[in-house]
């Protein structure tokens, strides 16, 4: 048993922490304020090669594991959660699925492009109709000639507008549940492919939230990720790594919180009161962090991971939520004012416990395990 | 990173996983109810080498790792709180001896506690000193070759069945905690007394005894480390302790948490298994994701321990502060599950909510634990 993080590990850490709070942070306040998308942050990760870290060196990326990948989103996320959510999306849902599924070719084809961040990647399972029942989606793809067809909305996309390619799941079969599921490579700029709907948040102001609306969108057939009918399997195997990502960036969002408040309370008279909130504070992070890392150990190490996946992110990310209204209590009036970091974390964590499955949905899949389990 | 035990400790594990199923869970109802100290138990992890955990080879024992300690502590714990303790009590009272003893200390005090053949206990806490251990009154006075102790102390867990206790006095008692100093006492050479057994809420089969020294004489050949070390021998104690009692709430709550959910596999109403209800199911999800993030802090503390981690101190308080506190709502939820068969003691469930509170009270408050935390952050 070793819990502490391999050296290589501290160190892809530390030059993460370098590179978040020297091109990241200087931004988070503002492109919180102006519902920006964060471009300097962007560039900057361009630039340092962090938007293929889970893609391995051949197709042109970092190749590191899911371990670098939670300490990585970690780090953003501490700066500024909306870069975090950006390329948390962009590197596992949007990304892995080529990763994970696609043939040789698909991963020659699209994986290079996404290492460099030359493509950003976008993830659309959710439909108006259709958010933690996903097998119940409605959008169609029909299969004309080489051909699919694809009709449908897609709605809460991560990185709409700016990604240049979507992980699309649509019907291909009668079937009305998860089997009759397909997965397809959708790039931005196909036909009939437009973005609806920019939605206004009460958080994650800088990352891009909203409709993706297909109209007899022309998807040739070698872009189809598995199997028809295999879609739900590649939906479900990207969010479980997802999760680790998430985790990964509640544990930024929490520590950001943790960190405002012992600032804050160095700065006044110590009061027992504040000192045991922080102590309590700091104590539940510990153990979501631990949590967040077995899953990404178990992950890296090709153990079974979904239901410590779940877990962490159910823990990580109430902690967060838990954390940042916690700092905010210390913080008083003061941080309530918009602009203040600890009214942003706030607002930032509350997404986390409902998107890549509700909090909720995490409780069904880990008493779905529990429960059947004899 | 590896979060999987060793096949060595996995090894040992399984023993003590067979040991405890066979011959510790079937005895641990009456154990409660009888609020009898379980010899046969203590007599049951001697021979299989259980008590020799706490310890290095060369002391006798069989490994000496926190992470090989809180293994074993969790294990006893999820069928028996009470039994856990005889592993955990060892561990407690030999810690200051390993940490502060001389070799030759070493040499002739470990050995028969690592055998089981002798049961070690910690003495810290008086009528008038608990969070505050500092103000402790027990006196000890040097004369000639040997120290003369007065007072008594309270809440001494095994305190009246143990042969060797480490008893914490004053030497100095102008010097505050400067002036305290940690003396081992051999029954045979320095008898204590120990009028009074309390009664309690859980760990009933767990002697707490009061003691008193009167006259007490110990070699100075036993006082453990110099002069007015013995506050810092006891922190340092804490810091390698608390882990373990992190590991026995984490044991507490799984023994909780397995049988509550096969419970709920079994029960039925509205002609289905209570599992089938979601209101069931998120508690039990929730349950078993506190239980695993308790899991992985208590693991976290104790390789701290293994490594002498500089943050130990303030790791070794979380992992007690969140397990415990862990510990005690998720016992109380599995009460909640049994519904009135839970209130009973006709089921496991109630016995193990009421040994779940001491976990968040002893070896320091949770109380304390923020203290100790909130200093550690904002030193």
């Amino acid at each position: 048993m070793d819990l502490e993080l391999a050296p290589h590990h501290e160190a892809f850490r530390a030059s993460m922490r370098e590179f978040a709070q020297g091109v990241v942070e200087p931004h988070a306040a503002e492109v919180d304020r102006d519902h920006r998308f964060p471009e300097e942050a962007l560039t900057g990760a361009r630039e340092a090669g962090l938007m293929g870290v889970l893609i391995p060196k051949e197709y042109g990326g970092a190749g590191l594991d899911a371990i670098a990948f939670t300490l990585c989103i970690e780090e953003l996320a501490h700066a500024c959660a909306s870069t975090a959510v950006i390329i948390d999306v962009h590197t596992s849902v949007g990304s892995e699925p080529v990763l994970l599924f696609g043939t040789e070719e698909q991963k020659r084809q699209w994986l290079p492009r996404l290492a460099s961040g030359e493509l950003l990647g976008a993830f659309a399972l959710t439909e108006p109709a259709s958010g933690s029942d996903a097998a119940s989606l409605k959008t169609t793809a029909r299969r004309v000639g080489d051909d699919y067809v694809l009709n449908g909305t897609k709605v809460f996309i991560t990185n709409i507008g700016r990604a240049g390619v979507y992980i699309v799941f649509a019907r291909t079969g009668p079937d009305e549940r998860a089997s009759g599921v397909s997965a397809f490579i959708v790039p931005a700029e196909a036909d009939g492919l437009r973005v609806g709907q920019v939605f206004k948040k009460m958080g994650l102001n800088g990352s891009p939230t909203g409709e993706l609306v297909l109209e007899d969108v022309v998807v040739p057939a070698a872009n189809r990720l598995a199997a028809e009918g295999k879609g739900f399997t590649v939906a479900m195997r990207a969010l479980d790594s997802g999760r680790i990502g998430i985790s990964g960036q509640a544990l930024g969002v929490a520590q950001a919180a943790v960190d405002q408040a012992r600032e804050l309370l160095a700065a006044r008279p110590r009061a027992q009161g504040d000192d045991f909130a922080l102590a309590e504070m700091a104590t539940r992070l510990e153990s979501a962090r631990l949590l967040a890392y077995r899953a990404a150990w178990l992950c890296a190490s090709r153990r079974p991971f979904t239901r410590i996946a779940s877990m962490a992110k159910l823990h990580c990310t109430d902690t967060a939520m838990d954390v940042a209204l916690g700092a905010l209590q210390l913080a008083g009036e003061e941080g309530t004012i918009a602009g203040s970091p600890f009214e942003r974390h706030m607002r930032d964590a509350k997404a986390l416990q409902i998107y890549e499955g509700s909090n909720q949905v995490q409780r069904v899949v880990i008493s779905r395990e529990l429960v059947n389990a004899r | 990173m590896d979060f999987e035990f060793s096949e060595e400790q996995l090894a040992i594990r399984d023993t003590i996983r067979e040991l405890v199923q066979d011959r510790v869970a079937p005895r641990a109802a009456e154990i409660d109810e009888k609020g009898e100290y379980p010899k046969d138990i203590q007599k049951l992890f001697a021979e299989n080498g259980i008590l020799g955990i706490p310890f290095p080879e060369q002391y006798g024992g069989i490994s000496g790792s926190s992470v090989s300690i809180c293994m074993g502590i969790e294990e006893i714990a999820k069928a028996c709180a009470s039994s856990s303790l005889i592993l955990a009590v060892q561990a407690l009272g030999s810690y200051p001896i390993l940490v502060a003893g001389t070799e030759e200390q070493k040499k002739r005090l470990c050995p028969p506690l690592a055998s089981g053949e002798k049961v070690a206990a910690y003495a810290l806490s008086e009528s008038g000193s608990g969070s505050d251990a500092a103000a402790m009154k027990t006196r000890a006075k040097r004369h000639g070759d040997e120290y003369v102790l007065n007072g008594g102390k309270q809440f001494i867990t095994h305190g009246s069945i143990a042969d060797t206790l480490v008893v914490f006095a004053q030497t100095d008692p102008d010097a505050d905690h400067r002036g305290i100093s940690a003396f081992v006492l051999e029954r045979e050479k320095s008898p204590w007394q120990a009028p009074k057994l309390e009664h309690k809420l859980g760990i009933r089969g767990s002697p707490t005894a009061q003691l008193v020294f009167e006259d007490v004489k110990v070699p100075a050949a036993n006082r453990l480390g110099e002069e007015g070390a013995g506050f810092k021998i006891a922190l340092a104690v804490l810091d390698r302790s608390r882990p373990g009692i992190g590991a026995q709430a984490l044991g507490i709550a799984e023994g909780a948490f397995d049988y509550a959910l096969n419970y709920a596999k079994e029960r039925q109403q509205f002609g289905q298994p209570i599992a089938n209800f979601q209101g069931m199911q998120f508690m039990f999800a929730d349950m078993a994701t506190q239980i695993e993030a308790a899991r992985t802090l208590v693991y976290r503390a104790a390789t701290k321990v293994d490594a002498k981690a500089p943050d130990l101190t303030k790791v070794a308080a979380m992992a007690k502060l969140f397990a415990s506190d862990m510990a005690m709502k998720v016992t109380t939820d599995c009460v909640q599950v049994l519904g009135g068969y839970g209130y009973i003691s006709d089921y496991p469930v109630e016995r193990m909510m009421r040994d779940a509170k001491i976990t968040q009270i002893y070896e320091g408050t949770n109380q304390i634990q923020k203290v100790v935390i909130a200093r550690a952050l904002l030193r």
